[in-house]
């Protein structure tokens, strides 16, 4: 949140005459990469695939590559630009989820908190597995 | 007045769904015969009157009668008619009439056509589902009043959330709720069954239709919305595991699983106890998609514990009611019989070798859904989503494809794989076909070419029935379920091609300029501003062109709503047969240029088309065997008839 604010008043300051006054909550023009793309396909996926799987935190359900919320837009940004810079998409989300928490990644992974995830699906392969064999086996 | 009509006619049918269940219970019992013949009209009059109240909440909303708190909070003077009778359940209250209305009306429906089920399991059945009924009555009439008063009438109304103005949102909710609701009477059905302890093949297909009916509209309904939430959020996803979304996928997949297995109970009088056990598990899945959606947890479970009151009534309800289904099942289950016996390489063992798999998809989607609200009680937040459903899904969704493709032309009871080895091969060569296709025309992630491949491989096996059978005997149900499958294939095709092959492209551009998107040109011509009823809008005009095709105008806007205040997005589409250009202007990007967001996504269609299909295929399969059962009971009586003169 805090880099994000200083970035939105560096940004501000730079764009200050390009900025039009709308409605009073995005007076403040978006961050570059927020509605635009990188120049390099291959990176520009790259990011959009990241985008897709990062929660949007002022929204219901929607991730940050579907949002019109200045914060995703900003956030947008982080991503891109970071990508343009060469840095991997994990480590993106790992900065990000230091800076917000699990939250803000739509892909959990293995962790104290969220270890039923995995374990109901192992445990409903077994589970499929013994309804068929005992279903199934019987009855031929 | 027409406020407190609609209340007292809602309290009426509250009252009739008390007397359609102890005339039901007490008929059940020794010597309560002579109330058995209450329950029908109980039912039928009930239905009307819930209807009626309805109606009487549509004409507030028409007239904007902004002395009921419900129209002030949700509606304006100034929206256009069809919005502001939607906006009658654009909320909570008003939705929660409609879902108490649907659900009476599945009752009185029953109560006035269904003469298939033996008398005692038809009582229980009607009792069932007015006991079920009682709660949400209670629920509405105790917590959530649609037809308060104010104290003082407001001026104005606030209005209705503008991304809701919309016409996908006027039909799709009550489609949505008449699927949802409809399974209720899946519920009361086994419910009326497991109390009479009568499970059998006419049971089955006394209960089909039913089913096949509610899960037509749920088809409808998911389809319908996520094409909504395509079009109108502006940026092109058209599903989002979303927690309300998860909501009516999850009783669409026990509907689906329960069609199959009564379907086997039908034809082959095996599966009772599955077939029983779904019938309870689908109207639960509706109930919990309620109370995910109607008692705020969504938003925060915190914000739930600060005013707990309607969650903690749905909440209740469910334990009552899911809980006692599940009792009853419990005690009941062990007398009644498996049914008869099949080998695994039977129609049947096919079956429920995909009902282990869609009731285990439907364990992943609930476990996605609800996990995360469970850590937020504890302060923890994490969240599931698409990297989460679309793998660990797909652990079953694969198996289950494979064997939906082989299923449909295995003999019932006893099969060899051998006899269908050719069918097999065609359908083998078909996916290594594709396989190798696909990789070798571009590089495709895992999942999205899984989908790919495998779409094309049951779209060709959907059809293979045909082979071999005369196709003017085939029967109706069997084209049916033809259309059907390949309707899944069809919408797989659309969403694995939507999410490999889509191309995007932002960009700011100034009047006059142009942006290119996949094979697309387009060229914004002029930007000006337009107003309509409740809200005033920028409007781009843009001309687009296909690989340097004739130039086509279309005009996405940008629209500000005033009640309530908010922004929406109106994106344009321009359909071909192979996909989708997506157009959206935003704001202004500075130096006289506007951000643009356009999107080539080919063969996403696909996905609302295979939507369109599935539910197609339900409705054939639903006039075959309403066709099937006419005949048969002509048959009957000619019989019946004869006899009688003979023996006259």
């Amino acid at each position: 949140m805090m880099l994000s604010k200083c970035l939105f008043a560096a940004m501000s300051v730079f764009l200050a005459a390009a900025a039009i006054p709308a409605l009073a909550q995005d007076s403040m023009p978006p961050a570059p990469y927020a509605y635009n793309q990188l120049a390099d396909p291959e990176q520009e996926a790259k990011a959009q695939d990241l985008m897709e799987t990062l929660r949007c935190l002022k929204c219901q359900s929607q991730s940050i590559a579907d949002s019109d919320a200045p914060m995703a837009g900003d956030m947008r940004h982080q991503v891109r630009s970071r990508i343009a810079q060469g840095e991997e998409p994990e480590a993106i989300r790992a900065w990000l989820v230091a800076r917000y928490g699990d939250y803000v990644s739509y892909a959990p992974t293995v962790s104290e908190t969220t270890w039923p995830l995995f374990a109901v699906p192992l445990l409903l392969v077994l589970l499929a597995a013994i309804i068929l064999w005992r279903r199934l086996r019987a009855r031929s | 007045m027409i406020a407190e009509l609609g209340l007292a006619a809602l309290w009426l049918a509250a009252a009739l769904a008390a007397l359609q269940l102890v005339a039901g219970a007490l008929a059940l019992r020794e010597g309560g015969a002579e109330l058995a013949a209450l329950v029908r009209p109980a039912a039928i009059v009930q239905g009307f009157l819930a209807g009626f109240s309805f109606l009487m909440l549509l004409v507030l909303f028409a007239q904007t009668d902004l002395s009921v708190k419900l129209v002030a909070m949700n509606s304006h003077s100034e929206k256009p008619m069809i919005f502001k009778l939607s906006g009658s359940f654009g909320n909570h209250e008003g939705s929660m009439l409609l879902w108490v209305t649907v659900m009476a009306l599945a009752g009185a429906l029953i109560a006035a056509v269904e003469r298939r089920l033996p008398e005692k399991t038809m009582l229980a059945t009607l009792a069932a589902q007015s006991f079920v009924g009682i709660g949400f009555y209670a629920f509405l009439l105790l917590s959530s009043n649609p037809f308060e008063r104010l104290p003082v009438p407001a001026l104005e109304g606030m209005g209705l959330n503008p991304l809701l103005q919309d016409i996908g949102l006027v039909f799709h909710p009550p489609t949505l709720y008449v699927g949802y609701v409809g399974l209720s009477v899946a519920f009361s059905f086994a419910v009326g069954a497991l109390l009479t302890r009568q499970v059998t093949p006419d049971f089955a297909r006394a209960m089909r239709p039913w089913v096949l009916g509610a899960w037509i509209f749920l088809t409808l309904g998911i389809t319908a919305g996520s094409y909504w939430a395509y079009y109108e959020l502006g940026w092109g996803g058209w599903w989002f595991w979303d927690p309300v979304e998860n909501a009516s996928l999850m009783p669409w997949l026990a509907a689906t699983a329960l069609l199959h297995s009564a379907s086997v109970l039908a034809s082959r009088d095996a599966l009772r106890t599955w077939t029983i056990m779904l019938g309870v598990v689908a109207f639960s899945m509706s109930m919990v998609g309620t109370f995910l959606v109607r008692s705020g947890i969504l938003t925060s479970v915190h914000a739930f514990a600060v005013d707990p009151e309607r969650g903690t009534f749905i909440l209740g309800l469910l334990v009552i009611y899911i809980g006692g289904a599940l009792l009853l099942f419990a005690l009941r289950a062990g007398t009644i019989s498996e049914g008869e016996r099949f080998s695994v390489t039977s129609r049947e063992g096919a079956l429920v070798f995909n009902n282990v798999m869609l009731s285990a998809i439907l364990g992943i989607v609930l476990l996605g859904t609800l996990y995360p609200l469970l850590t937020e009680a504890f302060d923890v937040r994490v969240s599931v989503g698409p990297p989460y459903f679309n793998p660990v899904g797909a652990i079953f969704v694969v198996p289950m494809l494979l064997v939906m493709a082989v299923g449909p032309l295995l003999r019932w009871r006893k099969d060899s794989l051998t006899r269908i080895r050719l069918p097999i091969a065609i359908i083998g060569g078909a996916l290594l076909a594709a396989l190798i296709l696909v990789s070798l025309l571009s590089s495709v992630s895992i999942l999205p070419l899984l989908g790919l491949v495998l779409s094309i491989g049951l779209a060709i096996a959907s059809f293979m029935p045909i082979r071999g059978r005369k196709l003017r005997l085939l029967p109706i149900a069997t084209w049916g379920m033809m259309i059907a499958h390949f309707g899944i294939a069809v919408a797989l095709f659309g969403m694995a091609s939507e999410s490999a092959f889509s191309e995007e492209t932002l960009a700011a551009v100034e009047v006059g300029g142009s942006a290119d998107v996949g094979d697309w040109n387009v060229v914004l011509t002029e930007v000006r501003p337009t107003a309509g009823p409740n809200w005033t809008a920028l409007e781009g005009r843009m001309m687009v062109s296909y690989k340097g095709g004739d130039a086509k105008e279309i005009d996405p806007q940008s629209r500000n709503f005033w009640a309530p205040p908010q922004e929406t997005t109106e994106s344009a589409l321009v359909t071909r047969w192979n996909g989708q250009l997506y157009a959206v202007i935003g704001r202004q990007a500075g130096e006289g240029r506007w951000q643009l967001r356009l999107w080539w996504k080919p063969f996403v269609t696909f996905i609302w088309y295979g939507g369109m299909l599935v539910a197609l295929g339900g409705l054939l399969a639903l006039i075959g065997r309403l066709m099937a059962d006419l005949k048969r009971r002509s048959i009957k009586s000619r019989v019946a008839g004869r006899r009688a003169e003979t023996a006259v």
